[in-house]
């Protein structure tokens, strides 16, 4: 008898099954790796030695990680999909569909007429991988979370873009106190929309589906997600026996035809397999030698902060607390800043617990001998914390960071700080904070990457990253995000590059991250002269190696790199010069509750997801809010352009037609052109039915549709847009392909961008119900009024049988209404400017698109930007007010050419700030986000950039908002000296 | 040495001087067809170096000076360029570097703005940069188009096409290894000698030349295996380079399938007849319109008269012409997509399919802007219409892995064969029944 052995080795995983001829089941085995896929996959063979001996075999091997392993054994190579798909013809007859999950990839398989199989795209990698990660961060094994999911009673929204975004979106909630068990089913529900946004791409998953791979074989809590988002029941969600080793069934199942061995020869071979091509690329050492590093160490363990003694001092203290968002940390510190006490770990996903045990273990400490005479608190955590432990002040974070940079460097002009999610860096000029970067969601995790990874492989992170130091040949995973940087170790594995090679890479990868994504740098002299490094990260010393060899530069690296925040807040709480402090400390502590509670507000109709936490004595935190209505307060309403813009839109309303209905998708470059078509219509006697405005669940309506997962959200959104026209009975659907926008006369053309010019045709051709209606997307030109008249009127006369004559009075009607509608925008951007003058008050342009008017897209940033007391206004109340000027950048979109018009015109205002709003996976902002800055910083002014998505988390931006108002103000201070 | 002269913008001239002194670097996108415009170029008397480096630093320092969220393949021409630059191969007071512009809605009419931003940061602001375009964008005196010029481009741009066509068809099935690739050589030489003699240059020659060149590839010893057969489409950067592709014919030779790539001629076709197009969707200057017609026409026939020479080897599939395309679109695409490759690229794998090429690689830059509607956007739509089609998108990024990438194409070549066994056992029982 000939057996058949199947391998497949995974991304973490590795799988062997022995077949006899009759396809039984002999031997299965199933291991983590821990990035050893040779010595490992060995030892799993030789379990099936005794099964084996003596028997003649063919062996082929499967998996994403097993490609470089087969070819340098000699050994068959399937492709793992392939062989799934096989595996499941041969035992699960009659399937519609199969779900797989690895640790790297998902995977779809539609059986029917046509066999389609499909694998996720570059950007939604990791899903084991990603559940593990999210599992480290509320400090529980996989198995533990996936117990918490079951209890769950709430599911939040999460972002389904990728495992970055998730987790961006799992860290506030966290911090801010939501249950454990509800984040562990979002996080689940997470993977769930991710698997059906990403590839079911406008195949319906209906049938019998069979769902296979170890996260859905381990995990009852994600299978159960599945279940009730595609509504299935027993008979339809098939959860295998060896669900975790189908590909390597199916690998065995394909061996047919292949080689036959035995035992020793294939054992033989998979020994011998060390990897030859190696494909991957390389970088040089961090260190030579052992006396390089030593003469490192001692350069930078100079920087310390004041001696003390803290078993014998007696007198005043000041406590500074950093509730960042993977960690919790504080500082107390004595008049000298000689630090007394202080405390670094990971918050545990309760952020509240670590600091209330820390504080009464200081109090233990302070006993009698030492007085706390304020505190201060920052980072993701800073108003939860605040208002638990009565805190005297809370400070934005950049803030905190330089206040204890300027400490240890009082000539400081530039501070780089890398957490555990965030990287922020800050230039400094005349002792105040002048420009900020930070991170966008994409580059965000990276600290807390290393540590996952670390753990994963079973080291900790100081282990692991000392591992790199010596490295002799670190391996290049390039700069662009965590998952694509996952996948990159996976090629280095598969190259056969050792733990030490993947440690030092992974921190010279953080760096170029930091370097060329965040802050964009091309030499060293782009950052500053004195360049002070800090957070938890940079304890890492190959971390900080890499960034200077990158620059080229020495840089300051205080030994309490990682405490930074809580020491800025603690020397802040010192500066504040207080007689006493509010904070709860000695006995008011005892008395100490906290409990916490989700809830959907019911203000608006934003529906906020709203954590609200209750203490003893009464005291509220609400988190999750945009506004000021769930804390009982009255809402600020400063004038707001973009809600303006937004409820006057929204207002158009179709009047009963001879011609029946019309449905107009509510977003993308409608949000402008809205006016036009309205009134064209309506004069044409149509009744026109316009979508209602966006919300989640626009987005889930028509998110199994969508076929390209990196378009952006706006674009997202239409699909169920025009699946809601559908159900409101609209027969005829207009919108239109619009390559060229309307010629305002500043750039070098007038187009729009590709996905709004073309995506009413995606639309047609990925969403099959408008193919049962008249979905019409003509090619129009609204910019020559002239034409567009014989060219509007040709098209409804041969679609609608409309005299010519009509089509041309309602098309020079539709100008005029287009032409008001901008006027009144403009006149009522300028009486809110006029307003805020007259009473002293901010001008804040939130410049984007104008669908960046759509709450759902903007996910009420304008709020917030007016609770921090800014009138707002949008770029296309004061783009007209630049005249045609030459660009460094071709400057060949109309939207985007209003961007550098207000650009320009913010610098010409004293009291105007400007930030940008950037949909993520927008190309066409990579140019005009650099182009803007660059006016904007020539002029004077600050840039501030908000990368939004379907992300609905506000914790970042206000920290930019916060960051910005800082540096105003500080520039401010200036000016009146 | 030449004096740095601005225009009134405050943009680097290239001037006459500079003709005379400065080598121009142009990268390299195809390696026959730039190879020859190249020579081109040398007949009108510049000197020109066409980069055909492909080490890692061309990627790092395309990420070190061009905005990471720029498509690849801004990154790697930048970075190709900056990288030969700073190589110390040159005088850098002495080159200047030739970039296209194509000037349609999509970030790539941006490549020459980012280049120059990218020289900016390098403290190269010294290097005039060159727009080659043929929308009429940015002049220099040192450098224009000269009209004799369109027609040598032209045809060399179809010299390309061709051999293109003849190698991918023998390069998979050649009995002596390496001989396609010699024959590629010994065809571009003896074009590149036949331009410097001012030969090959004439309608006529240009037929006698594709004549030569299928006969040569011809004389290559082939077997008579049926593999299985891979269209190549996509963003046109990434699917023609090796750079930006990772070498993807290669790789789809070596897993033993025929690579199929639609030629560049198509591609020219289309940007010309986009501005006929224009005028007819929104109206303009009919003169705009007759003399993109002219060129139009002049270039369909060149392609006509390629698929008639191509049609006389029975060894290769002849290329349907332009307007084939044009009729296959009809239902998908209106003829106004035009940015980036727009309706073309749909129109391409139409085409592949029709012509029996049902396994598709769909190459683009991770988020390529007008891919998201005209690649994976119309992936599904043709999937409905051609159950067999077999396509599979693939993106390509400086942090997208390699094993990531020949994984998906893995599974997309296995159902290939799949397809192509299930193909075989019908005709097989088709047979038996007919018997």
């Amino acid at each position: 008898m000939i057996y058949k052995v199947g391998i497949d080795v995974g991304s973490t995983t590795v799988k062997v099954v022995v077949l006899d001829e009759s396809n039984k089941l002999l031997y299965r085995s199933y291991e983590r790796h821990f990035s050893k896929v040779r010595e490992k996959t060995c030892e799993l063979l030789s379990g099936a030695e005794s099964i084996l001996r003596g028997h003649q075999l063919r062996a082929v091997i499967t998996g994403s990680a097993g490609l470089g392993m087969a070819t340098a054994a000699g050994v068959d190579f399937v492709q793992e999909v392939f062989a799934t798909a096989e595996a499941v013809d041969c035992f699960i007859p009659e399937t519609d569909a199969v779900i797989e999950l690895g640790g790297e990839d998902a995977k779809i398989i539609f059986f029917g007429n046509s066999l389609e199989e499909r694998m996720n795209g570059s950007c939604a990698g990791g899903t084991g991988a990603f559940i593990d990660q999210m599992a480290t961060l509320l400090n529980v094994t996989a198995g533990e979370l996936d117990e918490l999911s079951l209890k769950h009673e709430k599911i939040y929204p999460i972002a389904s873009r990728c495992g970055v975004f998730a987790k961006t979106d799992v860290q506030p909630i966290l911090n801010q106190g939501g249950r454990k068990e509800d984040v562990a089913a979002s996080i689940f529900q997470a993977v769930v929309d991710q698997t059906i946004a990403g590839l079911t791409q406008g195949r319906e998953l209906k049938g019998k589906l069979v769902f296979l791979g170890g996260p859905l074989f381990f995990l009852k809590g994600l299978r159960q997600r599945f279940i009730e988002t595609l509504e299935l029941d027993d008979e339809h969600a098939i959860f295998p026996e060896n669900a975790d080793c189908f590909a390597a069934i199916g690998a065995a199942l394909c061996s047919g035809g292949y080689e036959v061995t035995d035992y020793d020869e294939l054992s033989k071979k998979l020994i011998s397999a060390v990897s030859s091509a190696n494909t991957t690329n390389t970088l040089p050492p961090l260190f030579d030698s052992q006396e390089d590093y030593d003469a490192f160490l001692t350069r930078h363990n100079s920087n310390s902060p004041a001696e003390t003694d803290p078993e014998t001092y007696t007198g005043d203290a000041y406590l500074g607390i950093d509730a960042g968002s993977t960690t919790t940390k504080l500082v107390l510190i004595d008049t000298n800043g000689g630090i007394l006490y202080s405390y670094y770990s990971a918050n545990l996903g309760n952020p509240v617990s670590v600091v209330l045990s820390q504080l009464k273990a200081i109090n233990d400490f302070c006993g009698d001998r030492i007085k706390i005479k304020g505190s201060a608190v920052t980072g993701y955590g800073e108003d939860l914390i605040k208002s638990a432990f009565m805190v005297d002040a809370g400070l934005v974070e950049t803030m905190a960071h330089y206040r204890a940079a300027r400490h240890f460097d009082p000539q400081v002009d530039f501070i780089i700080d890398i957490g555990g999610q965030d990287m922020k860096c800050f230039k400094i000029r005349n002792n105040a904070v002048d420009s900020i970067m930070l991170n966008e969601a994409c580059s965000s995790g990276c600290g807390s990457f290393i540590e996952t990874f670390a753990k994963a492989l079973g080291y900790n992170i100081a282990d692991f990253s000392k591992m790199g130091l010596f490295a002799a040949h670190p391996v290049d995973l390039g700069s662009r995000c965590t998952v694509f940087m996952n996948s990159s170790v996976k090629q280095a594995q598969k190259d056969g590059a050792s733990i030490e090679d993947i440690s030092a890479g992974l921190s010279i990868s953080i760096v170029k991250n930091a370097i060329y994504k965040v802050i964009r740098a091309a030499s060293a002299d782009d950052l500053g002269q004195r360049i002070v490094v800090q957070g938890g990260t940079f304890y890492n010393d190959a971390v900080l190696r890499s960034f200077e060899n990158e620059l080229g530069r020495n840089v300051t690296r205080p030994v309490i790199s990682g405490l930074m925040g809580a020491y800025g807040c603690a020397l802040t709480a010192m500066d504040m010069g207080l007689s006493e402090s509010t904070l709860l400390i000695g006995s008011k502590l005892d008395g100490f509750t906290h409990t916490s509670r989700p809830t959907t507000c019911g203000g608006c109709t934003n529906h906020c997801s709203l954590t609200i936490n209750t203490f003893d004595g009464g005291r509220r935190f609400i988190s999750g809010n945009r506004c000021e209505k769930p804390l009982g307060k009255a809402n600020v309403s400063n004038p707001n352009l973009m809600k303006y813009k937004f409820d006057k839109l929204k207002a158009y309303e179709g009047k009963p037609g001879v011609r029946g209905k019309i449905g107009i998708p509510f977003g993308l470059n409608m949000y402008e052109n809205l006016p036009f078509w309205h009134e064209f219509f309506t004069q044409l006697e149509f009744e026109v039915v316009v979508s209602s405005p966006s919300t989640r669940a626009t987005y889930i309506k028509g998110q199994r549709t969508i076929p390209s997962d990196t378009v952006c959200y706006p674009a997202k959104l239409m699909h169920g847009h025009v699946l809601e026209l559908i159900d409101k009975g609209c027969s005829v659907i207009f919108y239109p392909c619009m390559p060229y926008n309307f010629d305002e006369g500043k750039g070098d053309n007038n187009y729009n961008c590709p996905v709004v010019a073309y995506y009413p045709e995606l639309l047609g051709a990925n969403v099959p119900d408008l193919q049962e209606i008249k979905y019409l997307t003509p090619y129009f030109g609204l910019h020559r009024p002239k034409d567009f008249e014989k060219k509007a009127a040709e098209y409804f006369f041969n679609n609608f049988s409309i005299p010519k004559k009509e089509t041309v009075a309602a098309a020079r009607k539709a100008y005029e209404a287009y032409e008001a509608y901008k006027q009144d925008i403009r006149s009522n951007g300028q009486a809110m400017i006029d307003h805020a003058r007259a009473n002293g008050q901010k001008i804040l342009v939130i410049a984007g698109r104008p669908y960046h008017s759509d709450p759902e897209i903007n996910h009420g940033i304008d709020d917030l930007a007016s609770s921090y007391g800014f009138v707002v206004i949008t770029e296309d109340a004061v783009a007209h007010h630049s005249p045609k000027e030459a660009r460094k950048v071709l400057n060949q979109w109309t939207y985007q050419s209003r961007l550098y018009s207000a650009a320009k015109y913010v610098c010409s205002q004293s009291d105007m700030q400007m930030i940008q709003l950037v949909s993520f996976g927008c190309g066409i902002d990579a140019i005009t986000g650099d182009e803007t800055r660059d006016i904007l910083e020539s002029g004077g002014k600050l840039y501030t950039q908000l990368k939004i998505d379907d992300i609905s988390n506000l914790g970042a931006v206000k920290i930019r908002i916060r960051s910005l108002i800082a540096a105003i103000e500080a520039r401010e201070a200036l000016e009146v000296k | 040495m030449a004096e740095l002269v601005y225009n009134k913008d405050g943009r680097l001239l290239f001037t006459k001087e500079m003709k005379k002194e400065y080598t121009l670097l142009m990268p390299q996108m195809l390696p026959i067809h730039f190879g020859m415009m190249k020579s081109c170029l040398e007949l009108e008397g510049f000197k020109v170096d066409m980069l055909t480096t492909e080490h890692r630093n061309i990627v790092d320092t395309g990420l070190k000076y061009v905005h990471n969220d720029t498509c690849y393949p801004a990154l790697l021409v930048i970075g190709q360029l900056i990288d030969a630059v700073q190589s110390g191969k040159y005088d850098v007071h002495k080159i200047a570097l030739l970039i296209t512009q194509t000037g349609g809605g999509c970030r790539a009419s941006n490549y020459i703005h980012l280049l120059r931003k990218a020289l900016k940061k390098a403290n190269l602001e010294f290097v005039p940069v060159i727009s080659v375009n043929l929308s009429g964008l940015e002049k220099n005196p040192g450098f224009s188009l000269s009209l004799p010029l369109i027609p040598k481009l032209a045809f060399s741009m179809l010299y390309g096409d061709a051999i293109m066509l003849a190698a991918n068809r023998c390069r998979p099935y050649e009995v002596n290894p390496g001989q396609t690739d010699a024959v590629v050589q010994q065809c571009q030489q003896k074009l590149i000698n036949d331009f410097k003699n001012g030969k090959g240059l004439s309608r006529k020659a240009y037929k006698q030349e594709l004549e030569y060149i299928l006969q040569c590839f011809d004389s290559i010893e082939i077997t008579d295996e049926q593999k299985p057969k891979v269209g190549i489409v996509g963003e046109i950067y990434v699917k023609f380079s090796s750079l930006g592709n990772n070498n993807l014919e290669k790789f789809l030779v070596a897993e033993g399938a025929e690579p199929v790539v639609p030629g560049l001629i198509d591609f020219m076709i289309f940007k010309v007849n986009n501005r006929v197009v224009d005028v007819e969707l929104y109206g303009g200057k009919a003169v705009k319109r007759i003399v993109a017609g002219a060129l139009q026409k002049f270039f369909e026939m060149l392609q006509r008269d390629y698929i008639e020479i191509v049609k006389r080897h029975p060894r290769y599939t002849a290329p349907e012409p332009f307007s084939h395309m044009q009729k296959l679109i009809k239902g998908y695409l209106g003829y106004g997509n035009k940015m980036g490759e727009g309706w073309l690229l749909t129109g391409e794998m139409l085409d592949l399919i029709h012509s029996g090429v049902n396994n598709i690689v769909c190459t683009q830059p991770f988020g390529c802007l007008p891919n998201h509607i005209v690649g994976k956007g119309m992936i599904r739509r043709l999937k409905d219409d051609y159950p067999d089609s077999n396509i599979v998108a693939i993106d390509y990024d400086p942090g997208a892995t390699k094993i990531n990438q020949e994984n998906r194409i893995k599974l997309m070549l296995a159902n290939a064969s799949r397809n192509k066994r299930k193909q075989e056992t019908e005709a097989q029982h088709e047979m038996a029944h007919v018997n």
